[in-house]
Order: structure tokens, then C-alpha cells, then sequence
């Protein structure tokens, strides 16, 4: 969830009232979103980098607010203002309007070269904007915000905004071999070419996680103006040319990228947040670009859609009785503006190019619900009749660990993943024989394979308890995974019983009158008839030469049982003897 | 003991005895060790009031061996001129005696005997004095006839300096009769015996009394986990609402059903490999329900249902790529799917206990499995105000019952809510919980009616187990650092039967 952070007092001067920090915070709740924090960058830095650094940080208060991240219209002030102030009914949501400049439109051309690379561009234009500090500073990290989320980490959607008054159109979206580019870029006062760049960036804590979205491709996306000048390099960084100031009065802003519709989507929302400061407010001057296809295009699209959602709907789903109008009226006060037509049951909704995230009548329904207020909705119970049923397997296993319990065992719970060496190497097997599925991307070996054998969380549990007495009795009934093509998706779970008996002797005995008492338990008899189970002589890499035994019920192997291998002891970092049973418990279902 | 004879006749002696008597004298006396005094003395005690002690300790001279060596020999300077003959001794000679270095010097400087050093075979020692007296034999004899006060302080001084005598501190008992002083203490039992019982003997015996303030010895047992034991109870509660168990023994999913069935779009942060365990292998899934793949597919890219869908390429090797499963509303999903081939529908209740997995960072409340419980309700007309009065009920069994709702994104649910209770302990309202209608465009590819709706929420385990046990580091509670002192420990697992601070029953 997106984290936006405020000042406070900003906040409250552009909601026309201050709030107490409860009262606030149970406005956020009430809205949908959440004050996480209350704060300031003096207490910030000194979290962080402690005292010292904090000394002369500003201790303006800031407050961290809770987004939901489909809400990409409410990652600034701007919008979170707007949102809350039409909410509250204090102003009425504003009309966005796209209009042709009166002089020539500016022009983006996109070359064919960037369809391998990053195909995508929209463009716009804000006409004589002021910016002052608070609303400058907000306009960098808005693009920010919409870089770490809808832009996926700019892999999606990448935004660079301009001094047009710096630059002369037509502009030039293309791709070129990396050292074939060269430009200042921002905040630099020297020219560098592409590989240059990439190589400096490496060592750049923002940058540098952006670089492998182009990195080794053969061509890098590169817009320039008539003159050649680089505006940016996507979605690396700018050129320090047409950098923005605070003084800037006309933004070009590009947004490229490999998703048409989140381009499109991230470039209405700067559009609609910062046309407020424009000398005609929420009004976008036209920019129009031509794709390879020579096909021209005209952004940003600033679409308003219209809904027909019945109020009867909206009722049934929520659980209200409202009327029309009423349920009008909440919408309107989500930003979707509504009237009630036809035969006075539908309702009309405009979904403006700021709510992306209205793809569905349940949005819009979720939205009156919301500005109903959730807690007034009166709970009921649905009539739904329905017998239960416990999972057999669970069931079983609820069972049987009641039992093992009170058979004197203690019930472990370990992870199912682990390394590679705690199924294979510590048991004396190869990976390759153990079926196990592995992961592709582990940050640590801790969590390489899923586990084949609850053996080695048993003994790990051990090795983190040798400080209580003797003996150490424990158990798990939990699930193992191993590789079986038959399933979908060619690996299937068993679910096991392991036992262990740790002291100063081995205590096989003990460990063979468990097996005996769970055959008693699963009312399985003893003796090889009859579906009856018995123990087998056998050998495991695990176990003590001669101290092995396979148990065999209803007529297949279910297991092993036996004494654990030294060389197993050792490597589990144990010192004493050690008995174990493992077997599925799935044929006793 | 309390019936030795030694104890036996310390209360004998006593009953008679004015006043009291002394643990060492008594030993003394009785011809025993003065620690087997002490030991009756102890074990009267452990009785109650039998007798009064009273801690007393004296010093008291005795010799050390050579001390007692020379009390019986004679002094070496006394053994060194009784060993002269009249006619002399060589002085090498003389020197080899056991006695010989130490007694020639101190004999010397008592002038018994001289050395003559002309004599023909070396230096050759004669007596000077005819008898002499051992004085130092007689002082030592002293103290050990317990006569010690006779000697003076300096002549005490100068045998403890030449490592003669030493001075001990002796604690004795001073030992008078109790409140409930009895010569016949031997009849006090300490147990009930099946002799006693079947010859009635213990009508007549006098019990040792229990020491109630002693902890009894705890049986020898296994123990369930806390964590599981919780599970159980969360089960119970399903159980007792009506709700069907659904099978999760697959905790290997496709990205389809764990991500794709539930109109999660390809690019979500959730599919990111820092987020999600992928496999190697097996690293895809090989069979898919493609009829149903081709409507998620349309639904995802070009919208349907009623929907503008998220307009995007889907890829199909995309939704064959293998993972951990995030959540086990993958198998809630599969369930619903499996629900939308019955016909005609059926209302349903289910859920699910179960183990997910994340590629997340690490610290004390996160680990990369987890415990998710899930229930679900699928019905025609079901409302947000069902689902609200479904949470209701279900918390009121977890003993939660001031509950507030939030709006909350998720991208599968639509209205989505979190769900907040108060907590008395820590006075403000923390997250139990995140609930949501399911989106018409993850049911309807499945196939369900359109006017079915499925009501859903979710919580972890592990959150709810670790403030029930008051445990603030997860890898206490799972996993093998588990602290199995305190699975030995933990008690019953009864959530709606709170201990400690007021319920939050009271202050609603």
C-alpha cells in the first residue's frame, strides 16, 4: 500500500479547517485510508541516521497517510484534498478539460526502432503553471509515487517532465545504440554517452534499480527535441536541459513504456492533479503523437465514461434501502458524478479520467457503499443452510496428534522449506534422489527445496533445545512435497508422521512401541495378513548399519523406522543417540 | 532418623536435663561424633516443636599432627639428646636422625648440648646436661587434656607459631525442650501405607505434616503445539458455523489459480519474484483447464462480464509458471471452480487453515510461511451487510465483539473491508482481519450464476496465537528455534474465555 507523506498544516490550509489528529485519523478511516503516522523529517532522519544528523531538520509535521493502491488520484496532496473536500461536500469535483493550443500543437513522433524496446509514448502540455516550493516539491514526488507503483518501478511507465520553454518541438521518440547517445543528463554538468551513464548510475542508490530494464538490450529509448537536444533517456534519467524549476511556467511532460493503457492512465492523473495550478484551472493543452504506424494520436485522453447501474443493485449488493437520489447523491460524493434517469431506478455514472480504478459496477457499488459509511450498514445473517465437513486427511490428523500427545511425544511445528543439505547431504543422499522441488529464487539457502522428510526439522528442533532434560520426544504430522508428474502441476504434497526419541540411549524400543501404538490408534493389526502392518529389516543412509527397518501396512511400505546414522547425529549438530520413525499416514484414510 | 538412638537419647537426656544441654558435650559423652549429634538435632527439628536450638559457637585449641606426634615422642630437641650416647656423636650422624636438624638447633640454643669440632672423625656432639626436661611436651599434653586455659597467651602463641597447636571454632546446639516437646517421637509416619491401611495401625500413628507451599512434581507428558492448538480452535469454530473444510495438501501452485483465476493481472507486485517463491522446477504447470484459461484470459485483457477488464497482452506461460502458493484463496478459488461445475448450484460455506509462503524480508513478526485462515460463503443475494454480520458471530467466538470496517483494496474483492477490533491493552483499533465480496470477473469465467455472490475473509494464525501467549518473536513460536519450554508450558487454547485485563465484552 502507498504510503503518502504532507505536511499537516498544508493539509488542513487547503481543507479549509484544521482537525485534531483523532479526528483526522477517523476521517481516513471513514474514507479508506489510514493515517499510519504523524511525524516530521527531523524525527525521521534521527530514526534513521540518529540525532546528530537530525540537528536543523525541519520539524514542520508530516503526515503519512495510507493509500489504497488502485488509488492512484489520491498519491498527492492535490488529490487527497480533492478527494476528501468532494467527499465532504465542501466543493464539487472538477471538470477536466483537454483543449488544442491556439498556436501550433507540439508533436511527438515515435520511431519504429523503440518497438523492441519500449514502444509506447503519450504526451501533454500544462500552459503557464505556478508552482511555488510546496506544490513543485509535491509534482517530483507524485511522479515518484506513480513511478513505484502503477509504473511498476518504471518498468511499465516511465515519466519525464520538461521546460518546454527550453525545447522546440516537433519532438523525437527513438531508440539508438547507447554510444550513440550523448547528453548532459540532470543534475550533471557534463556530457556523457549512454554507456557512460549506465556505468555511473551503478553506484547510484536511486538509479541504479532502474538500469536493468534496458541494460544489454541493443538499443536505448531516447527522446530529443528539433535541435537534438536529449529531453530524456527513458527510463533512466532527464537531461539537465530542460530540467523543471520552480520558476518553470510550461511542462511538457512524455510518460513512455511497455503498457499503453497504464501510460495513458499515469499521464491523465499528473494531468488532472497539477491542472489545478494552471492559469486555467484543470485545463491540459493537447499534445499529439505519431506513432510509427503514422497513425496520430491526440493525449492525454482525459476520457469521461458513463454507467448505468440500477439502484436496486447497488441495494441488493450492499444491503441497504436507499433512494435513488440518495445513492446519487453518495456517488457524487465518491467524485462519480450521478444523476437519476429513465424510469427512476437507473442511475447514471460518470466515471472521470481520474478513477481508473472503476472498471466494474461492483467499483461503483463499493464506492456508494463507502460513502454510505460501512459501519452504518446493519449486519444480518445470510440463510445460507449448510451441513459441515471436516477434510478426511485433516480430520485424521487431528486425530492422531491428540493421541500422540498423550502417548507422552510433543508436537513440533518446523518450516517446510529448507536447504538442499538438510534433505540430501545430512541425511547421506543426493539431491537428485530425494524427488524434492526446487526454488528459483531463494534469497537464502534456507529456503532452496520444499521438504521431502519432516526428519530434519525434527532434528533441527532438537539442536535449538539441547539445554532441556533428556529424553527429548517429538513428533509433527505435517505435509511433505515431492515431484509427481501426474499432477497439474507435476508435484503433489504427502502428509507424514515422524516421531522422534532423543537421549542418552538409542531407545528403538521406544520409538517401535510408538509405530505399535499408532497401528493400535489406526486399528491396524500386527502381522503381514489380514491388511495388518510389520517392520522389515532394511537400510537407510540415515540410519546405524543393522539398526533400519521398513514398516509395511496394508499390504505397501508406508516407512522407515531406526536408529539415526552418527554420522547424521553429527551433522544435525546433535551428540546423543537418536531413534526415529517416519511414515505417510494417506493409506490409513 | 528421628528414631535413631542417638535422637532417642537426646530426649531422654533432655527431659531430665535443667535448662538444656550442649550438642558436643552430649557427643562427648555418648562417645560419637559430635556431626551424629547434629544430625538427630536436624532431623528433631523437621518434626515442628519438638525441641528449641539454639546456634552456639566456641573456639577451642587443638594440636596439629606434629603437635600431637610431639605430645606423644617428646619435643626433637628432647628426642635429640636422649639419642646422644655418653661417649658422643659424630655430627653427621646425628644430622640424619628424623629429628636431627630441627632438635641440634633448638638444643643447642637450650645449652643441652655442645659440638666438638677437633675431634679426629669430624665435628663430633657430646651432652652437656645430665636429664633435661621436655617442656613442650608437657604443654602439648596439656591442651590435648582439654587443659589448654592453663598455658599462657604467649606460650600458646609460640607453640601455634611453630605449627604445634591451632585454634578451631566449633558450633554446637544449644538444645532445649519445644512447645510440643515428647520423648516418643519414633511413631510420626511420613506416609500412608497399604500395611498400615489393611492392620488399621494408622488410627494410632501421628502423620508428618505436608509442606502445602512445596510445588507438586508435574506428570510426565507430551504436549500439542500452541500454535496448532489454535488451529484447532479456529477449526471448531468453522466447524460449529456450518462451514465445509477444503482441501490445501497442495502447497504448489499454478500462478493461474493463485493469481490469474482471481483477475490478478500479470504485472501486479505480487507476482514480483522479490514477493513470490517461483519454481525451478517442476517450473511449470503442465495441465490447465484451458476452456475456463481462455475466459480468465479474455476477461484479463479485453474486460467481459461487465467489465473493461485491465487491457493488457496476457501470456499463458505467464499463468503456467509454478510458485509456492501466496494465499490460500488458490484453493479457495480452485473450490469455487469446482462449486460453478455443479448444477444446478448449490449454496456453500467453506474454509481452509493452512500454510503460505512469501519471498519477504525477515524479522520478528514475519517469516516466510505462514498460517492463513480463510472462510468463504457463496449464495444467491449475499450483501456486504451479510458478510459484516458473518464477521460478527465468527469474531464474537474468537471473544472479539467491538468491531469496526474499513474500506481496503484488494484485487480480487469489490467492496473489500478490513476489519478492526479494540484492543483494551494496547487502547486503539488494530487490524484482525481483511474481507471482501469477490469480483464478478474472477466468478462468472468460473462459471457460477450471475446472481451469485461469494463473501470471503482472511487472517493470519500466527498474529492471533502470538498476542493469546503474549509471545512478541515468531521464531519462538514456529519453526525449529521453537522454545519447547514453552510448548511444555503453554496452556489451553481458549479464545473466547480471556484471562487477565478486562474483556473487551465489559467496556462494550
Amino acid at each position: 500500500m502507498p504510503t503518502v507523506s504532507v505536511k499537516r498544516d498544508l493539509l488542513f490550509r487547503a481543507l479549509g479547517r484544521t482537525y485534531t489528529d483523532e479526528e483526522f485519523d477517523e476521517l481516513c478511516f471513514e474514507f479508506g485510508l489510514e493515517l499510519d503516522e504523524i511525524t516530521s523529517e527531523k524525527e525521521i532522519i534521527s530514526k534513521e541516521q540518529g540525532n546528530e544528523k537530525a540537528h536543523g531538520a525541519s520539524d514542520v509535521v508530516l503526515y503519512k497517510i495510507d493509500v489504497p493502491a488502485n488509488r492512484y488520484d489520491l498519491l498527492c496532496l492535490e488529490g487527497l484534498v480533492r478527494g476528501l473536500q468532494v467527499f465532504k461536500e465542501r466543493i464539487k469535483t472538477p471538470m477536466y478539460k483537454r483543449v488544442m493550443p491556439k498556436g501550433e500543437v507540439q508533436k511527438l513522433i515515435i520511431t519504429e526502432e523503440t518497438a523492441k524496446i519500449r514502444p509506447y509514448a503519450v504526451a501533454a502540455v500544462l500552459r503557464n503553471i505556478k508552482f511555488t516550493k510546496d506544490r513543485y516539491d509535491s509534482f517530483i514526488e507524485l511522479q515518484e509515487k506513480l513511478h513505484q507503483n502503477i509504473c511498476r518501478k518504471r518498468a511499465l511507465v516511465a515519466i519525464g517532465t520538461h521546460d518546454l520553454d527550453t525545447l522546440s518541438g516537433p519532438f523525437t521518440y527513438t531508440a539508438k545504440k547507447p554510444s550513440d547517445i550523448k547528453f548532459k543528463p540532470l543534475n550533471k554538468n557534463k556530457e556523457y554517452t549512454a554507456c557512460e551513464l549506465m556505468n555511473i548510475y551503478k553506484t547510484d542508490n536511486q538509479l541504479k534499480h532502474y538500469l536493468h530494464i534496458i541494460e544489454n538490450k541493443p538499443l536505448y529509448p531516447v527522446i530529443y527535441d528539433s535541435n537534438g537536444v536529449v529531453l530524456s533517456m527513458p527510463p533512466i534519467i532527464n537531461g539537465n536541459h530542460s530540467k523543471i524549476t520552480v520558476n518553470t511556467k510550461n511542462v511538457f511532460i512524455e510518460c513512455t513504456g511497455t503498457d499503453f493503457t497504464k501510460a495513458k492512465i499515469v499521464l491523465d492523473v499528473i494531468v488532472t492533479m497539477f491542472s489545478e495550478y494552471c492559469e486555467n484551472q484543470f485545463t491540459v493543452e493537447a499534445a499529439e503523437v505519431v506513432f510509427p504506424n503514422g497513425k496520430l494520436h491526440t493525449f492525454p485522453e482525459l476520457a469521461y465514461r458513463k454507467e448505468m447501474v440500477r439502484a436496486d443493485l447497488i441495494n441488493k449488493k450492499v444491503g441497504i434501502r436507499e433512494t435513488p437520489e440518495n445513492l446519487a447523491k453518495l456517488l457524487t460524493r465518491m467524485c462519480l458524478k450521478s444523476e437519476v434517469i429513465g424510469d427512476g431506478n437507473q442511475i447514471e455514472v460518470e466515471i472521470p479520467p481520474t478513477r481508473a480504478d472503476i472498471i466494474h459496477a461492483c467499483d461503483i457499488i463499493e464506492d456508494a457503499a463507502i460513502a454510505y459509511g460501512y459501519n452504518n450498514i446493519q449486519m444480518t445473517l445470510p440463510k445460507t443452510y449448510t451441513i459441515a465437513n471436516q477434510f478426511p486427511l485433516n480430520k485424521l490428523t487431528e486425530l492422531l496428534r491428540q493421541d500422540i500427545a498423550a502417548a507422552g511425544f510433543t508436537e513440533a511445528l518446523t518450516f517446510a522449506l529448507c536447504s538442499q543439505e538438510d534433505i540430501a547431504d545430512k541425511l547421506g543422499m543426493d539431491i537428485s534422489a530425494t524427488k524434492a522441488i526446487h526454488i528459483s529464487n531463494p534469497k537464502t539457502a534456507e529456503f532452496q527445496v520444499a521438504r521431502t522428510t519432516l526428519l530434519p526439522g525434527l532434528l533441527k528442533t532438537i539442536a535449538a533445545n539441547r539445554k532441556m532434560p533428556l529424553p527429548l520426544k517429538l513428533f509433527e504430522i505435517s505435509d511433505i512435497v515431492i515431484k509427481d508428474s501426474s499432477r497439474d502441476v507435476g508435484a503433489r504434497n504427502y502428509r507424514h508422521l515422524c516421531a522422534v526419541y532423543y537421549n542418552k540411549n538409542p531407545g528403538f524400543e521406544i520409538i517401535h512401541g510408538l509405530l505399535d501404538r499408532i497401528m493400535q490408534l489406526l486399528d491396524v493389526p500386527p502381522g503381514e495378513k489380514k491388511g495388518g502392518y510389520a517392520i522389515k529389516a532394511s537400510e537407510g543412509s540415515a540410519f546405524f548399519p543393522g539398526r533400519c527397518a521398513e514398516i509395511f501396512a496394508r499390504g505397501q511400505s508406508i516407512g522407515k523406522l531406526g536408529v539415526l546414522h552418527p554420522d547424521v547425529i553429527t551433522k544435525f549438530e546433535l551428540t546423543m543417540p537418536c531413534s526415529c520413525v517416519e511414515i505417510n499416514i494417506e493409506p490409513f484414510l | 532418623m528421628a528414631d535413631g538412638p542417638v535422637a532417642e537419647v537426646l530426649l531422654r537426656r533432655l527431659e531430665t536435663a535443667d535448662g538444656g544441654l550442649d550438642s558436643a558435650e552430649l557427643a562427648t559423652e555418648l562417645g560419637v561424633e559430635h556431626q551424629t549429634v547434629v544430625g538427630a538435632v536436624k532431623s528433631l527439628q523437621a518434626l515442628g516443636e519438638i525441641i528449641e536450638t539454639e546456634l552456639r559457637s566456641s573456639k577451642r585449641w587443638e594440636l596439629t599432627a606434629e603437635g600431637e606426634e610431639i605430645a606423644q615422642e617428646g619435643s626433637h630437641e628432647a628426642r635429640v639428646f636422649r639419642s646422644i650416647p655418653p661417649e658422643g656423636l659424630p655430627q653427621s650422624e646425628l644430622m640424619r636422625l628424623p629429628s636431627g636438624k630441627v632438635g641440634f638447633s633448638k638444643a643447642m640454643s637450650n645449652k643441652w648440648i655442645r659440638v666438638d669440632k677437633s675431634a679426629a672423625d669430624g665435628p663430633r656432639v657430646f651432652r652437656v646436661v645430665d636429664s633435661v626436661e621436655d617442656e613442650v611436651q608437657r604443654r602439648l599434653q596439656l591442651v590435648r587434656g582439654g587443659q589448654a586455659e592453663k598455658l599462657g597467651e604467649k606460650e600458646r602463641s609460640e607453640l601455634r607459631k611453630r605449627k604445634l597447636l591451632t585454634e578451631v571454632t566449633l558450633k554446637t546446639y544449644w538444645v532445649s525442650k519445644g512447645s510440643a516437646f515428647s520423648t516418643s517421637i519414633s511413631k510420626q509416619e511420613t506416609e500412608l501405607s497399604p500395611e498400615m491401611i489393611s492392620s488399621g495401625s494408622w488410627r494410632d500413628r501421628p502423620f508428618k505434616p505436608y509442606n502445602f507451599s512445596a510445588h507438586g512434581v508435574l506428570p510426565d507428558s507430551g504436549h500439542l503445539h500452541p500454535l496448532l492448538k489454535v488451529r484447532s480452535q479456529f477449526r471448531q469454530i468453522f466447524l460449529e458455523m456450518g462451514f465445509t473444510e477444503m482441501p490445501t495438501d497442495n502447497y504448489i501452485e499454478s500462478s493461474f489459480w493463485n493469481f490469474d483465476a482471481l483477475f490478478q493481472p500479470q504485472q501486479h507486485p505480487a507476482r514480483d519474484q522479490h514477493d513470490t517463491f517461483f519454481l525451478r522446477d517442476p517450473a511449470q504447470a503442465q495441465q490447465l483447464p484451458m476452456d475456463y484459461v481462455h475466459r480468465v484470459k479474455r476477461t484479463h485483457s479485453q474486460g467481459g462480464y461487465g467489465s473493461q477488464g485491465y487491457k493488457y497482452n496476457w501470456k499463458l506461460d505467464e499463468a503456467r509458471k509454478n510458485l509456492l502458493r501466496t494465499h490460500t484463496t488458490a484453493a479457495s478459488a480452485r473450490a469455487l471452480y469446482r462449486l460453478a461445475q455443479k448444477k444446478p448450484f448449490t449454496p456453500a460455506k467453506y474454509f481452509s487453515i493452512d500454510r503460505v509462503f512469501r519471498n519477504e524480508t525477515l524479522d520478528a513478526t514475519h517469516l516466510a510461511e505462514f498460517h492463513q485462515i480463510e472462510g468463504v460463503v457463496a449464495d444467491h443475494g449475499l450483501t456486504l451487510g451479510h458478510l459484516m454480520g458473518v464477521l460478527r458471530e465468527f469474531f464474537t467466538k474468537l471473544g472479539i465483539t467491538q468491531l469496526r470496517f474499513k474500506p481496503a483494496y484488494n484485487p480480487y474483492t469489490e467492496p473489500s473491508m478490513e476489519v478492526f477490533s479494540y484492543h483494551q491493552g494496547l487502547k486503539k483499533w488494530v487490524e484482525v482481519g481483511n474481507s471482501g465480496i469477490f469480483r464478478p470477473e474472477m466468478l462468472l469465467p468460473m462459471g457460477l450464476p450471475e446472481n451469485v455472490s461469494v463473501i470471503a475473509w482472511g487472517l493470519s494464525l500466527e498474529r492471533p496465537t502470538m498476542i493469546k501467549y503474549g509471545i512478541n518473536n515468531i521464531r519462538e513460536l514456529v519453526g525449529h528455534k521453537v522454545n519447547l519450554q514453552m510448548v511444555y508450558d503453554s496452556p489451553l487454547c481458549r479464545l473466547d474465555a480471556e484471562r487477565g485485563p478486562p474483556s473487551t465484552q465489559e467496556a462494550a
